[in-house]
């Protein structure tokens, strides 16, 4: 067992201020995590150097990899920290913030722009009202499960860190996006306005940019079939194309 | 548009909830949130959502989920609250589907139920082992729709601090502060909701969020509002150990067929699985025949407690006990409970669907929270348009949720915090709304000052604290004063311990003076928040303890053997009926009850007297003073519990 772990934290003061690293070498206890890592070095807020420091700051929540908050690039690969475990990370452990979205204050990155998405795809279903309106439509458990499984979508930017076609400078919905319209759109009463949803797919940083490149799927902490999605509304799209010209 | 505006704190299931209703009703919201809403603590939830819809055919009705409710927390909720929730439990439950929640389905094409703690029903909705957070993302996505057409407007990355009170003690709007600028500003609000979770924290690691500090209530119990039933604290008997959080191993586990067990011979160290059926200890089955694995979990906690140390039966001498799930097929157990059998795979490198589980008891809710205000109607329900629902005892402040005290008395029943969320925010909008459009004047007219004075306040305050230049880290002075709330406020509890851990938070608040803020920079820095709420952490668990200290009686969560009643283990609650019912006729036939269980009525009687009441603490010169109230027990008799 060793003693002490080593972490280098790629760190930044501010939005505008340049990134530099910082290493802290802390005691090694059983059963860490990144975040109980970075928890020790709140709690004595020093680097290897033996300088005092201000603690990492870094966004979190559950804790227990469902809220999506501590997304960060640890040894190169994105990842939940909750869930990134010291016994299974190679050392020294290297922490970044995700590079696709702006940083906040060191690890801390700002996901607005997935939230935006979301509202450009009308991820929403559009209620009469919240009085008893009685149950909702029957549903077969083979529905249940597709729709199940794509509503665990967290929002926490795994996916389009490691796509290759979004960045900072363009505006790409990107994979998480895509397959939230693909659960709106197999809704009994959300897709109703399936259309929309696809017309706007079907513009510019819509799904036409997405490269192929199936990295989405790999990084996904919840294994959602972000392929499949894309793949799907890519259908949907092209049928929708296609009545517009006949309709036309 | 209303040109009049409510302040949401907390963007949960019950703030989230409270956000859609009103902004339904047309009334514009400003909601707040230290996260983006969509990652609140509600995710967490796992297992489901209470309501009698018996699609199993069993007879379920929301009177028995009623009964169920306030039995399992020991008579000590307020039961037309309870009455009027578990009443409206089925209408939530297909609201939720409607707004796309992927809940499980039966082969039909129905919403499924499964079984949960403290009933014999299959009562609990459920989407996976990832409810709360289907539940939430289904509320999120409403309020994110009013965002576009402009009802609500979201501040995330924002914290409340406290209240703008004028002179009468109504409360104008709050003061936020800006967790990235630094900023502390005044918002006006003609109402203000705290629906701001519970205050896991205290107590260090346990299965709440980050943001669970409990932070927003007690700011409004510094404020002067009561806060009530504090000592009552849920300990879930099934969480998974972990250096920074103890994670939740929901009760569904069990809900679905899941056993508890340890090695009947202490110490053993065979590999669990090498253990042979009749040498397993089945110590909750062997105990309650009639609910086993799902005793309520204050009574599964007690259990668990016995078992590995009074006993000395845990699991490797500590305290875990196995929870095995091995009798069922991977494809069962990864249709039903997916989300947390992954969740204990990647944190422990077992596999659940292979080995038995470990799992111990770890602190998970809190029954006790900000006092609140109801109406009720003549024949034992909730006035849904009265102001007074959910009103805490500052005028133009209301709470819900885990935030608020009246639902759960002495112990929640599983899968009835998702419920008591989404209900009290649906609830008590229309009520908020005619508050709102009734106050005398408006916080558009108020004079600017009282916001800026108040402002100010915390302005200097956070200023205070940024100039601390003391010896203690507050991150570590946390983590000590958790250990002791942990050490002496859990499951079994003791009056000479209550004491000296009252004095040792004496000495935490003395040596809080002399922190050290570790970061003084301006931008996104979270040490000065912290460590104002560490102050709010420590004022909090006073009330707890305090609380604790001064109960001395054995109810629901709240276990201090000194004062258990002892049941006679052939005792019947429906006894304790008629016992009372000779008394209020004016004659008892002592000879036509057993001695012992005559005995035990009669203390059971003087007991209830005495503490069948909503414990109450008010801030009074730096500490809780704590007084009692009574609680409306008139819908169903108050008895003893029985689980076996």
């Amino acid at each position: 067992m060793p003693d002490t772990v080593t972490l280098k934290i790629k760190r930044q003061d501010s939005e505008t201020s340049d990134s530099y690293w910082e290493t802290f070498t802390i005691p090694y206890i059983p059963s860490s995590n990144v975040i109980s890592c970075l928890m020790d070095i709140q709690a004595n807020p020093v680097n290897a150097k033996g300088e005092e420091v201000t603690p990492v700051f870094w966004e979190s929540n559950c804790l227990e990899e469902v809220c999506g908050a501590c997304t960060m690039v640890i040894n190169g690969k994105v990842h939940q920290s909750c869930s990134a475990l010291v016994d299974q990370l190679e050392k020294p452990i290297s922490l970044e913030p995700m590079s696709k979205f702006p940083v906040v204050r060191d690890l801390a990155v700002d996901r607005d722009r997935m939230f935006g998405a979301l509202k450009k795809v009308q991820a929403w279903v559009t209620a009469d009202g919240y009085h008893d309106l009685g149950p909702g439509e029957r549903e077969s458990t083979s529905h249940q499960e597709v729709a199940y499984k794509l509503s665990e979508c967290m929002t926490c930017g795994c996916c389009v860190e490691a796509c290759p076609q979004y960045s900072l400078s363009n505006n790409f919905l990107g994979a998480a996006a895509i397959s939230q319209s693909r659960l709106f759109n197999m809704h009994p009463t959300a897709k109703n306005i399936a259309d929309e949803r696809l017309d706007t797919l079907m513009q510019k940083g819509g799904i036409a940019d997405c490269g192929n490149a199936q990295n989405c799927v790999e990084a996904c902490p919840k294994s959602i079939p972000l392929t499949e999605s894309i793949a799907e509304m890519g259908r949907q799209v092209s049928g929708k194309f296609w009545r517009n010209i006949f309709q036309a | 548009m209303n040109k009049r505006r409510v302040i949401v704190i907390g963007g949960g299931l019950a703030g989230l909830a409270a956000t859609m209703k009103m902004a339904e009703l047309g009334m514009s919201i400003l909601l707040v949130s230290f996260l983006p809403v969509k990652r609140s603590h509600s995710v967490c939830a796992q297992g489901g959502i209470n309501g009698a819809v018996n699609i199993k055919g069993e007879g379920d009705s929301p009177e028995i989920h009623f009964y169920d409710t306030v039995k399992g927390g020991d008579f000590l909720a307020h039961q037309p609250l309870c009455k009027d929730m578990c009443l409206h439990a089925p209408y939530i439950i297909n609201l939720m589907d409607r707004l796309g929640v992927t809940f499980n389905r039966t082969p039909e094409g129905n919403l499924d139920f499964r079984r949960f703690g403290g009933t014999l029903y299959h009562r609990t909705a459920f989407a996976g082992a990832t409810t709360g957070q289907q539940l939430l993302y289904a509320l999120d996505e409403q309020v994110r729709h009013f965002e576009v057409q402009g009802l609500v407007e979201k501040m995330e990355w924002h914290e409340y601090l406290g209240s703008v009170l004028n002179d009468d003690g109504r409360c104008l709007g709050a003061i936020i502060h800006n967790l990235r600028s630094g900023e502390i500003k005044a918002e006006k609000g003609d109402a203000v909701i705290l629906a701001t979770g519970g205050p896991g924290l205290v107590y260090g690691r346990t299965t709440n969020s980050m943001v669970c500090t409990g932070t927003a209530v007690t700011s409004a119990y510094l404020q002067g509002a009561k806060y009530g039933n504090g000592e009552f604290i849920q300990i879930h008997p099934s969480a998974i150990p972990g250096r920074d959080k103890l994670r939740l191993m929901s009760e569904s586990a069990r809900g679905e067929g899941g056993r508890v067990w340890v090695p009947r011979k202490a110490g053993d160290s065979r590999k669990p699985r090498e253990i042979p059926e009749k040498e397993r200890f089945y110590f909750l089955e062997e105990r309650y025949p009639l609910f086993g694995n799902l005793v309520p979990r204050d009574v599964g906690a007690r259990e668990i407690y016995d078992i590995c140390v009074n006993d000395k039966l845990g699991v490797h001498g500590e305290m875990k006990v196995y929870l095995d799930l091995t009798h069922h097929t991977r494809e069962f157990l990864d249709h039903r409970l997916g989300g947390i059998l992954e969740i204990y795979e990647k944190f422990t490198g077992v596999d659940p669907h292979e080995e038995p589980m470990e799992i111990f008891p770890a602190v998970h809710y809190s029954m006790g929270g900000i006092w609140t205000d109801y109406t009720r109607t003549e024949d034992g329900l909730i006035d849904h348009q009265s102001p007074n629902n959910q009103m805490t005892s500052i005028t133009g402040l209301y709470a819900a949720g885990e935030a608020d005290y009246q639902y759960h008395g002495g112990n929640r029943l599983g899968a009835n915090s998702l419920l008591s969320c989404i209900y009290t925010g649906l609830m008590m909008s229309p009520g908020v709304i005619n508050y709102v459009n009734n106050v005398p004047e408006s916080v558009e007219d108020v004079a600017e000052n009282v916001f800026a004075d108040a402002t100010r306040q915390w302005q200097e305050k956070f200023s205070e604290i940024k100039g601390m230049s003391g010896k203690e880290n507050p991150y570590a002075l946390h983590r000590e004063m958790a250990e002791e709330m942990i050490s002496n406020v859990l499951i079994v509890r003791d009056n000479s311990k209550l004491k000296s851990t009252l004095d040792k938070i004496d000495e935490f608040e003395s040596r809080w003076k002399n922190i050290k803020c570790v970061d003084t920079t301006d931008w996104s820095n979270p040490v000065p928040s912290f460590i104002n709420q560490l102050w709010n952490m420590i004022q909090l668990s006073k009330i707890i303890t305090k609380g604790a200290l001064l109960r001395d009686e054995f109810r629901g969560s709240h276990y201090k053997p000194e004062f258990d009643l002892s049941q006679p283990s052939d005792f019947k609650p429906e006894t304790y009926l008629e016992f009372e019912k000779q008394k209020e006729a004016g004659i008892v036939k002592e000879n036509a009850f057993e001695p012992e269980h005559l005995a035990y009525m009669k203390r059971f009687s003087v007991n209830n007297k005495k503490w069948l009441k909503t414990t109450i603490a008010t801030y009074k010169e730096g500490r809780p003073e704590i007084s009692y109230e009574e609680v409306d027990t008139s819908l169903i008799a108050p008895r003893p519990r029985k689980y076996d």
